[in-house]
């Protein structure tokens, strides 16, 4: 089968989904954005629940693509698009055209920008920070306030950016609660004499292993969980961070101060993924996301035959889903050349 | 029932068939969002009323809806509609509204008129 077929975007999905074209026979182009790929992926330390560390799945992945059928063109960004006669031309922002038999769309999500959650004082007051740059402190082995201090008190906000009308968010983006319960586990680690606090509106433990370590991180690391959607966050003159909340389950308001707080960041529908789709006629549905043609029988399709989805620019999708979906991808990939013949 | 040495105690219970509904089922007509709550407390973390005396709109919503409403006016009358929880919901409640709808329910049940 000598057929080409372009992949756009190099992060987990499109990684997985290229080394599965490739071992179908196909010649495979990824495109990337960035200037190395790998996607979200750099930027995360232990992977949950089991904490591996996200490099092992990195090598893999560069592994998966490190073959003569797969070309991987970085700093490229994919503009659009088009079909013609059964066949695809796909723009870039070098104003460069390349053609295909068939296209992934594997573009991926984009953290919430918490500055818009403006309550919670991120980019206002010193030591509010992202669960991604978290992510990045344990890489670094720096866990510190912004003074230097190690972090004697931390405070996990759950749902920042998710399931909040205010933001027009209405989804769950369903991977953020295991993210805190690691993580609130992690500073645990790091700092064993610290006190880890997560407040959440409902722990979300969908995944294999979620809710066993859930259990742990109140069993083995003592971790605190209090029932409340934060509302606001303001600093006190010592510098601490005051937040304020409803106990819901004690039916009090409730101020605690902490040392640092984690926002944790929802998924939204890539910049790129939404120009894509603007300039391609890709359907996208109220999540904003690429709509699948349908719910359970085509995760991987969407409005056009012969251009497929794979992973998080569909729905907000974990690792393990995300790697799943790549390789149900190449499935249909297959499947549409067989009907074409 | 069999017997299991104990009784059970109707002050433990909400019994939700036998509790007045009738100031839920006015809200419910005049602003369908107070059935949106997720009871996330955002509004009343947020309330600067809730802050120095017993008043939480998420309490007051679901004891509304669960009929249970021999204390609720007293928690209303604390409310200065500031309306700072309708900006805060995520839910898209307007709980502003609510309170106000309450109000008028419970007068409206004092005079009979509901």
């Amino acid at each position: 089968m000598n057929k080409e077929v372009i992949v756009i975007g190099a992060g987990a999905a499109g990684m997985e989904s290229a080394g599965q074209l490739a071992n179908e026979g196909f010649s495979v182009k990824i495109f990337e954005k960035d200037e190395s790929p790998g996607g979200h992926l750099k930027g995360w330390y232990h992977l949950f629940p089991n904490r591996r560390d996200s490099v092992e799945v990195m090598d893999y992945l560069l592994d998966v693509i490190d073959r003569k059928e797969i070309e991987l063109l970085t700093n490229t960004t994919v503009t659009k698009v088009s079909k013609k006669d059964g066949k695809f031309v796909v723009t870039t922002t070098q104003n460069k055209e390349y053609n295909a038999d068939a296209i992934i769309v594997t573009t991926g999500f984009d953290l919430f920008r918490s500055e818009r959650k403006e309550e919670y004082g991120y980019g206002i007051y010193d030591n509010v920070i992202t669960s991604a740059e978290l992510e990045k402190m344990f890489r670094n082995g720096n866990l510190r306030c912004t003074d230097g201090r190690i972090p004697q008190k931390v405070g996990f906000i759950h749902c920042v950016g998710s399931r909040d009308e205010k933001v027009g968010n209405f989804y769950c983006s369903k991977l953020c609660c295991v993210s805190a319960v690691k993580q609130a586990i992690e500073i645990r680690e790091h700092v064993p004499e610290s006190n880890v606090f997560c407040f959440y509106m409902d722990i979300r433990m969908g995944g294999s292993g979620y809710e066993e370590l859930y259990r742990e991180s109140q069993q083995k690391y003592g971790v605190n969980y209090i029932r409340g959607k934060v509302s606001e966050v303001a600093e006190n003159y010592e510098g601490k961070l005051v937040l304020k909340v409803e106990d819901t389950l004690v039916g009090k308001p409730l101020k605690m101060e902490f040392d640092m707080l984690v926002l944790m960041v929802g998924m939204e529908m890539s910049e790129s993924g939404k120009e894509l789709a603007v300039n391609s006629g890709l359907l996208t549905g109220e999540n904003r996301f690429f709509a699948p043609a349908d719910h359970h029988f085509g995760s991987n399709k969407g409005n056009v035959d012969g251009i497929f989805y794979a992973g998080a620019c569909t729905a907000t999708m974990n690792l393990t889903e995300t790697l799943a979906h790549a390789r149900s991808a190449v499935d249909d990939v297959v499947d549409y050349f067989r009907r074409k013949k | 029932m069999s017997d299991f040495g104990y009784v059970l105690l109707k002050n433990r219970h909400i019994d939700y068939e036998a509790n007045d509904k009738r100031i839920a089922e006015y809200i419910y007509a005049r602003e369908p969002s107070f059935g949106y709550c997720m009871e996330c407390g955002c509004c009343a973390g947020t309330c600067t009323s809730g802050n120095f005396t017993h008043l939480s709109l998420r309490e007051i919503n679901i004891l509304i809806k669960r009929g249970e409403t021999s204390t609720i006016k007293e928690q209303i009358d604390k409310c200065m509609l500031c309306g700072k929880c309708t900006l805060v919901c995520p839910r898209g409640v307007n709980t502003r509204n609510i309170i106000i709808l309450a109000g008028e329910a419970i007068q409206k049940l004092e005079a009979n008129e509901l």
